[in-house]
């Protein structure tokens, strides 16, 4: 039967490929492009439960550094994700476990309660704790059990004896005394969070008493002053374990009082709580009311404030006062302005209806301000070697919280009153700060003049003047300030800044101060405040400390000036940039403008100082290349600068748009995705002036066009992946060929064909290896498809490119136990039954074919068959080799294959083709490998092609393929 | 009113009295071969119970097995017991009697005959009515240094030879009944300056200062808080502390001799370092349970209490001012 196979492709079926595409066309239906697409970017319509980023400006570089491309997945993380939406919802207080019922009441209490826009202390947090640090060593003074050592006579006498004995009973809880000494900052702060976790355990295994110790001996330490530079991150420490220890207590106590399972709800009376849990309540506020220091017995006390509601419905509304009026015992003004900052807090948290005790505390804290200046205070200063303006500053974060509290939905007239009273404490810096800090911005801007002039008058000593006008700045970034006071209030604080010596003082100032600027002037305004940023950061080389504020500013400029035209005209711009001279730091701000320019540029351009400008930028971004720079970051780099390359466009002067590539070109060369994105810019110039010449190219467009095409010639072979340099020489082939430069086709196919023994058995994928052959089908088929229309050169044989692609194929070393091969050369046979037609399917336009250059002559069709019947007969010799048991399966599968590719292009009418076809199919189904279903479908649609005029003979066929069943 | 004046170390701090509340205390009596548990559980969660009322409970007796015995009785107890202090042992020997344990009440029921109990957990509900005979008086609860005032409800399971007898102790809390009339508020001003001072050796090493304030009564609700408040006016030292001393006075005796004790109960600071002149600062101390009764006067013994505010400075000068209080319950 074999032997019969050389006949095929003299029988190549003959086709009218206009009728037939008239058949088979399916059915146009008109795309509705309305609503949905797959890739169109998500839009999530509820709003983020953002937390308010007022006063975040210092350090927001990393906020916007991600890809700036528009990227769908990008896109949609800006909607609301599920899982920051179910963290906004869990609130970090109540953690009891809600009811259905209980939630629905509860999320009617919190809109009643303090809302999302108040700033939560767990966002302060860390920012204190960054800010307040020490180089100085520091002790943990803790003593467990009993105060032996300190214990003395009174008038009133107790036997030794008794007292001795009570004693050794309190210490045998555990170890008394520890003094830990020379600590360092981290070893303090891990030390505290070793003790946060023994509370934790002592609770959990059912010692409470020692809990309490732990919490006791831990407020305690708030008492001590010594490395005051340190203590507003101690508090921060101490008052995370006060608040796990004040949510154990309540939830042990809620616990008790959870009958049949029915846990309360969130807003439950007194009533409802049984005697149990009240009693315990009770001990607990009773044993609290017993610890003898005041500081440790305030924090405790403040700590399970919440547990009031066990009680008394009235509880907390009088527990507050009397706390409130408690932190008058504690004589260092420092650790009492904590403790109402930290009883505020307990207070929002649990009442913030009580609004009364805030302001209590407030007017408390500036009846005591006269003890600043005291001499105690002063004294304990001189001790410690800390300046007075430093000093000054601990305070800030205790005070801008309590101002916040009270300012938040306060009315104006409060706020008002409550800035009145500042000024007659002798207008001063520290308080006028807190108040800029903590109120609405918009009621700051308002009264900017107003402010101003407080901070001018205010008393020059203590507290830093550039800190008060750098609050201002922050609020006016926020909100604006009336329309004609505008230009006042810049030249009124940039007086001040200008003449600020420390440039780190100078820098933080003019970074706020460059919001304003950008927000509400011209460019000539920015241009002199960058100016003057540029002259106070030079000399000495201060701008290396300030990278991050400098960082900000570039920020803030681009963001509000991202007309890229009118962004470069500001003269001091690029000069700006020449301060960041460290290599990773200039890349950073490079990659921002990039992206600021990818994003708001809407037009492509060829300004030329836009172009010069940005060429330099990316020109810094490609050369901070090096071996050691992560794939990602290449990535983004190389995706940065396509997108620029991508926005110029010179309109019609296509030689300038060349010669710009080629600077590109010359600029890039080490980011490959740069160069594969140039030479398709190449490319697509070319078919522009195609298209622009409408096929007929002068003599000067054609030079033009090889030009380009030679640009991509001398390109392609500097890449490094080998199918991109597949790719893109068949693509700039075609491209090549479209042009009517036929010896550049040639060259570029040659090329590709020369390179396709190269091709290696693996290649890495997205960073893993993957065997190639699927690509190489791929590419080989795509390569076919192209080299039906490429007309044979006059010097070389017939179809000298085909031939030499199937030499290629021959002696390329496939995987053993692969068909690659075989499915290769029946594509072939595609091809060949494609080229033997009369007139092909597909041509480019002005670019004759081998059937308009051989007409269909006989010697040509006879090459083809020669070709084909080589082709058939390493098929069938490979089809022979597959009969062994394990193959068999593959062996069905490619005859399955080959008969289809008979059945499509083979005229059936010969006999012996026919013959061969039966010989196939029957192979195919011989060991039972065959898909029933498939070839029942196979089977319907030749009886169905029967049907057809031409295709009588197809019934017959379809009468010789016997189905096998499967048993 | 006694003010006391001297120069020495940080003031003593006798004993802080941190012993749990009976009522969180649960212990159970268990015999360990047969596993068999005995526990007494009084109905209020508080265990707090007043004259007239009527003590309800259950025995729980928990075993694996059934139970053989011989009999349990629930007793009820009442007593006060005198300690004479060391230093005046030698003088009171002669009066042993005064220190034997005076009885205040005594009960025993019988609450189930010899024989067996099921096993399992067996709930023995009890009542005793707490009513006084005649005209004693029930005394509060009171855990002092030299007077103890304490009521216990002891279960005896008595058993047979082989098996130790099972005992459980419970102690339960008396609170005498509110006191008739109205309490008249007594207020007390106070100042406080180097001249009002008494003992003093050296007047004139002594820095000045003006310390004034007010106590809003000395007659106290027992269940309510000592308040008050304090203002430095003036003072040259710095101040380091302010703390409120509460002190019980115990006298046991009769009319040969008695023994006066004073003892501190508790050390409340009020104020922490150098407190701001001028500025009144609160003064507000919680009574502790169990180490507080109403004052209380007997023919053997008597309990009353004092609250001592100390201003101590930072050249370690301790000014005390001694207030004595009437406590009562309301």
């Amino acid at each position: 039967m074999l032997s019969l196979h050389s006949y095929f492709l003299r029988h190549a079926r003959v086709r009218n490929y206009v009728s037939e595409s008239e058949v088979c066309k399916l059915e146009s239906v008109p795309l509705d492009f309305g609503d949905y697409h797959p890739l169109k970017p998500i839009t999530v319509t509820e709003s983020k439960t953002k937390k308010m980023t007022r006063k975040g400006s210092t350090s927001s570089t990393s906020s916007s550094s991600s890809s700036s491309m528009m990227d769908p997945l990008s896109s949609v993380l800006d909607g609301t994700d599920p899982l920051s939406l179910f963290a906004a919802a869990a609130d970090p207080v109540t953690t009891a476990p809600p009811t259905d019922g209980a939630r629905r009441k509860r999320d009617r209490d919190e809109s009643s309660a303090v809302g999302s826009d108040f700033e939560p202390w767990s966002s302060k947090r860390g920012e204190i704790l960054a800010r307040y640090t020490t180089t100085e060593k520091l002790s943990i003074n803790l003593y467990m059990g009993s105060e032996k050592g300190k214990a003395t006579t009174t008038g009133s006498a107790v036997s030794e004896k008794v007292r001795t004995r009570l004693e050794e009973l309190d210490d045998l809880e555990e170890g008394s005394q520890k003094e830990l000494l020379n600590l360092t900052q981290q070893d303090y702060m891990n030390r505290i969070e070793e003790l946060n976790q023994s509370l934790k355990d002592a609770w959990s295994s059912d010692q409470k008493v020692k809990a309490l110790k732990i919490v006791i001996q831990c407020s305690k330490l708030l008492s001590d002053t010594t490395v005051i530079q340190f203590y507003p991150s101690k508090f921060v420490l101490i008052t995370d374990i006060l608040d796990t220890f004040g949510k154990l207590v309540y939830e042990r106590i809620l616990s008790m009082c959870v009958d049949n399972r029915v846990s309360l709800p969130d807003n439950f009376s007194p009533e409802s709580i049984n005697d149990t849990a009240k009693e315990t309540c009770l001990n607990w506020f009773f044993k609290i009311a017993s610890i003898r220091e005041l500081i440790p017995r305030f924090y405790v006390e403040a700590a399970i404030l919440k547990c009031n509601k066990f009680l008394s419905k009235t509880g907390i509304l009088e527990c507050l006062p009397r706390l409130t009026a408690m932190i008058r015992g504690i004589g260092d003004p420092l650790v009492a302005v904590y403790a109402r900052a930290y009883l505020c807090r307990v207070g929002m948290e649990v009442a913030p209806q009580l609004k009364e005790s805030l302001n209590k505390n407030f007017f408390d804290f500036l009846l005591t301000f006269k003890q600043i200046h005291g001499d105690t205070v002063q004294n304990q200063l001189v001790v410690q070697c800390v300046e007075i303006p430093l000093y000054l500053t601990l305070y800030s974060p205790a005070i801008d919280w309590i101002l916040q509290c009270i300012a938040y939905h306060a009315p104006d007239v409060l706020l008002t009153e409550m800035m009145e009273r500042c000024k007659k404490l002798g207008n001063n810096a520290l308080l006028l700060n807190s108040v800029m800090s903590a109120f609405r911005a918009e009621f700051i801007a308002a009264r900017s003049m107003d402010f101003i002039a407080m901070i001018k008058e205010c008393d020059e000593s203590g507290f830093p003047k550039h800190l008060l006008f750098r609050s201002l700045g922050l609020n006016l970034a926020l909100a604006d300030p009336p329309e004609n006071d505008r230009l006042q209030i810049l030249n009124e604080a940039w007086k001040v800044i200008t003449k600020l010596k420390n440039p780190q003082d100078y820098i933080n100032c003019a970074e706020v101060w460059v919001e304003y600027t950008c927000r509400h002037f011209t460019k000539r305004e920015v241009n002199t405040v960058l100016a003057d940023v540029i002259k106070h950061m030079t000399p000495d080389r201060a701008f290396e400390d300030a990278y991050p504020q400098l960082q900000s500013i570039i920020q803030k400029v681009i963001t509000y000036i991202y007309d890229f035209a009118l962004l470069f005209s500001v003269e001091k711009f690029l000069p700006f940039l020449d301060m960041f001279q460290k290599e990773s730091v200039r890349v950073e701000v490079c990659k921002c403008i990039m992206e600021s320019f990818i994003k708001h540029q809407q037009e492509s351009t060829k300004d030329p100082v836009i172009l010069n400008a940005l060429l330099h930028i990316c020109k810094t971004m490609h050369d901070s290349v090096n071996a050691l720079t992560l794939e990602d970051e290449k990535r983004m780099l190389a995706a940065l600068i396509n997108g620029f390359i991508k926005m110029v466009s010179f309109g019609r002067d296509f030689e300038q748009q060349l010669s710009f590539y080629v600077e590109a070109r010359s600029m890039f060369c080490n980011l490959e995705p740069v160069l594969v994105q140039l030479i398709h810019s190449v490319n697509q110039l070319a078919m522009e002036t195609r298209r622009v010449m409408k096929g007929n190219h002068s003599r000067k467009t054609a030079a033009f066009v090889r030009a380009c095409v030679a640009f991509c010639f001398i390109t392609i072979p500097s890449l490094s992946s080998i199918f991109t340099r597949l790719n893109l020489y068949l693509h700039s082939g075609q491209v090549a060929l479209a042009n009517q430069c036929l010896s550049q086709a040639d060259a570029f196919f040659k090329a590709a064909v020369s390179l396709v023994p190269e091709v290696p058995k693996m290649i890495s994928v997205d960073g893993k290896m993957r065997p190639s052959d699927a690509f190489l089908l791929e590419f080989l088929c795509n390569f076919f498809s192209t080299l039906l229309v490429v007309p044979d050169h006059p010097e070389q044989g017939v179809l000298f490119l085909v031939r030499g692609l199937l030499n290629v194929i021959q002696d390329y070393t496939w995987e053993d136990n692969s068909d690659d091969k075989v499915r290769i050369y029946t594509n072939v046979l595609h091809l060949l039954s494609a080229m033997a037609q009369e007139s092909f399917i597909y041509h480019v336009d002005k670019v004759d074919s081998n059937d308009t250059l051989y007409g269909g002559d006989s010697k040509f069709l006879a090459e083809i068959n020669k070709l084909s019947e080589t082709v058939v007969s390493q098929i069938l010799d490979h089809l022979k080799t597959l009969g062994k048991e394990e193959t068999l399966k593959r062996q069905s599968q490619l005859a399955h294959y080959f008969f289809n590719t008979i059945l499509a292009h083979g005229d059936l009418r010969n006999n012996r083709l026919n013959q061969l076809s039966v010989n196939l199919w029957n192979l195919a189904q011989k060991h039972g490998f065959a898909d029933t279903k498939t070839m029942v479908k196979t089977l319907e649609y030749i009886k169905r092609q029967s049907k057809q005029p031409e295709m009588s003979h197809f019934t017959d066929l379809a009468l010789r393929l016997p189905l096998q069943s499967r048993t | 009113m006694w003010r006391g004046w001297g120069s020495r170390a940080p003031p003593g701090h006798v004993r802080r009295c941190h012993v749990a509340h009976p009522g969180s205390r649960e212990a159970v009596s268990r015999d360990g071969t047969m596993g068999t548990t005995l526990d007494v559980r009084v109905k209020r969660a508080g265990k707090v119970y007043r004259d007239g009322e009527v003590l309800s409970g259950v025995v729980v007796i928990t075993s694996k097995d059934t139970v053989q015995h011989q009999g349990i009785s629930l007793t009820m107890e009442g007593s006060v017991n005198l300690q004479l202090s060391a230093k005046n042992v030698g003088v009171f020997e002669a009066f042993c009697n005064t220190a034997k344990p005076i009885q205040i009440i005594n009960s025993t029921i019988e609450m189930v005959k010899p024989g067996k109990l099921p096993s399992g957990k067996t709930e023995i509900p009890f009542e005793f009515p707490l009513q006084m005979k005649g005209n004693k008086v029930l005394y509060e609860t009171y855990h002092g240094v030299f007077v103890n005032i304490q009521y216990t409800l002891r279960c005896d399971m008595r058993r047979s030879l082989l098996a130790k007898d099972l005992t459980k102790t419970c102690e339960f809390i008396v609170h005498s009944l509110s006191q008739k009339g109205k309490l008249l508020p007594s207020p007390v001003d106070f100042t406080i300056t180097p001249e009002t001072l008494q003992n003093v050796k050296e007047r004139a090493s002594l820095p000045k200062f003006l310390i004034r304030g007010h106590l809003n009564s000395t007659n106290c609700v027992i269940t309510q808080p000592l308040t008050g408040e304090l203002v430095v006016e003036s003072a040259e030292a710095a101040v380091k502390s302010i703390e409120l001393q509460l002190v019980r006075v115990e006298t046991c005796g009769c009319a040969e001799g008695y023994a006066r004790d004073a003892t501190e109960i508790q050390n409340i600071q009020i104020a922490d370092g150098d407190v701001c002149r001028g500025l009144p600062i609160p003064i507000h101390m919680v009574f502790p349970r169990l180490f507080t009764c109403p004052t209380l006067e007997t023919t053997n013994f008597k309990v009353e209490f004092e609250v001592n505010i100390v201003v101590l400075l930072h050249d370690d000068h301790l000014i005390t001012e001694n207030f004595p209080l009437k406590l009562c319950r309301m």
